[in-house]
């Protein structure tokens, strides 16, 4: 252990935190204000996740933390160590291993249980801000159930680009009353957010936190003739050949060469493990043992 | 002195707290489930689970309700030394602790406002006992339905109208926690 209070914060903090949290699971999809304290990161750096995770944490538990579902990633690194030094909890890269996640921008391909808790770094926990700048004004929409705008937004899309071209950070209406910033997940992700495992999200610079219970109803904005679709790049991963998985698409040389490789790194390692092989993951084995003939 | 007063608070507050909340906060997210609440000892009438969340939860910034019997000298005095919470009426709580009968008419505690509906009181029910029988529950947190036992129905059925208003409950008894939010649909099973 360290010379720190268990996970960092100091207990009334984390008191505070802990009755946010709470609100939070009992009114889903409504942002609780918090008092968000400095920490030992920059804001952006997913203050509000730590937050969150720190107030959560138990010795018991073990920690993943991904970036764009990556665990080898500066953020997640340095995530990953710093609740190793102040909270002493075990870590992990598994996925069904760990028992809190605290993640950036994805949702693990791997389904999520019961007995696991899922933390969102947010940037802008507001699905309105963008569309109205005033908290005054987001709040009085958010009572009034006033979400007209929202909807404006996306028929604009579909009136400029033919369809609804927001593809991360997609709206989604939680138990039928509050519209929700799902932070910056790829919309792919949108649909498991009913996942049975809890939700927490954490906005450090915006001093919010929200959450959803297991089994919460999450829709994702849609119009009966555009409904609501779950892309991802038409390709196979190129290390792994899993074709349900979010894929980056990772630029290799200046002449235009690229491959796809699932974003999601424990789930390709553990494919690769299980012995599948992907394009160009076959390629490169064949060219290596060449050669070595 | 009445040293009495000093005994009964977390051997190792970091640890005992965070392990105290992961059940309180499992307890809140899947309604109907019954989790063990440990760390705390006390005085009668306060049973261990609902002393646990108090040290949890409460500290000088949550006016505190005591309603009923457990507006006692010993409580208040031990409230007074732990957790440093103002013991106030229930229009002015955050959190309040009694048995279902002190504890009425509900209407008396905050239930939050339209814009912040965070603002409403969490009530600490104590009860004999936490029986998974009896009221069906549905709702976030639920996979289908779960049944549990309630001190009454219609009180819940009508905070749930209140939704995104109304109150939140925890129910304790010996070192058992079990809770009801807000958004929880309560029907006679």
């Amino acid at each position: 252990m360290s010379d720190y209070n268990f996970a960092y914060l100091d207990e009334q903090t984390k008191r505070m935190i802990r009755r946010a949290i709470l609100k939070g699971l009992a009114i889903p999809g409504y942002q609780v204000p918090f008092a968000s304290r400095e920490m030992p990161m920059p804001y952006g750096w997913g203050t509000g996740g730590v937050q969150v995770s720190a107030a959560t944490l138990t010795p018991a538990d073990t920690l993943k933390v991904i970036d764009q579902g990556a665990d080898d990633t500066t953020n997640a690194v340095s995530i990953r160590k710093f609740f190793e030094k102040t909270a002493g909890v075990a870590t992990t890269e598994e996925t069904g291993a760990a028992s809190i996640i605290q993640t950036r921008h994805r949702i693990p391909e791997e389904d999520l249980r019961e007995d696991q808790i899922l933390v969102y770094q947010v940037p802008i926990p507001e699905p309105l801000r963008f569309l109205e700048p005033s908290e005054i004004e987001t709040r009085k929409m958010h009572s009034l159930e006033e979400y007209g705008l929202m909807h404006v937004k996306l028929y604009e899309d579909i009136a400029k680009h033919g369809a609804i071209a927001t593809s991360y950070a997609y709206p989604v209406k939680v138990e039928g009353r509050y519209v929700m910033d799902p932070s910056p997940i790829p919309k792919f992700d949108n649909p498991k957010m009913e996942m049975a495992a809890i939700q927490l999200f954490g906005a450090g610079r915006e001093q919010r936190i929200y959450a959803l219970p297991p089994y919460c109803k999450v829709v994702s904005l849609d119009f009966e003739d555009f409904p609501f679709e779950a892309s991802k790049a038409d390709h196979a991963c190129d290390m792994c050949g899993a074709t349900d998985s979010y894929l980056d698409e990772v630029i290799m040389d200046d002449s235009g060469g690229r491959m796809f490789v699932c974003s999601d790194t424990d789930y390709c390692t553990g494919r690769r493990q299980a012995g599948h092989i992907g394009a160009q993951a076959a390629a490169a084995s064949a060219a290596l043992e060449e050669t070595a003939v | 002195m009445n040293t009495e007063v000093l005994k009964g608070g977390f051997g190792n507050a970091p640890v005992d707290a965070a392990y105290a909340f992961r059940a309180a906060m499992n307890a809140m997210a899947c309604p109907g489930t019954v989790e063990v609440l440990q760390g705390a000892q006390p005085p009668a009438p306060v049973s261990v689970a609902a002393g646990t969340l108090l040290l949890t939860l409460c500290d000088p910034d949550t006016p505190l309700h005591l309603a009923g019997d457990f507006d006692c000298e010993d409580v208040r005095a031990w409230v007074s030394f732990h957790i440093g919470a103002p013991v106030v009426a229930a229009e002015f709580s955050m959190f309040a602790l009694g048995s279902w009968e002190a504890l009425a008419p509900l209407s008396r505690f905050a239930i939050g406002t339209p814009e912040y509906p965070d603002r409403s009181a969490t009530l600490i029910v104590e009860q004999e006992v936490l029986a998974q029988e009896g009221m069906a529950l549905r709702g976030p947190g639920i996979k289908d339905s779960v049944t549990m036992s309630l001190p009454e129905t219609e009180a819940f059925q009508m905070n749930a109208m209140l939704f995104p208003l109304g109150l939140d409950f925890f129910f304790t008894s010996g070192d058992q926690v079990s809770a009801l939010p807000r958004t929880t649909k309560v029907e006679v099973a």
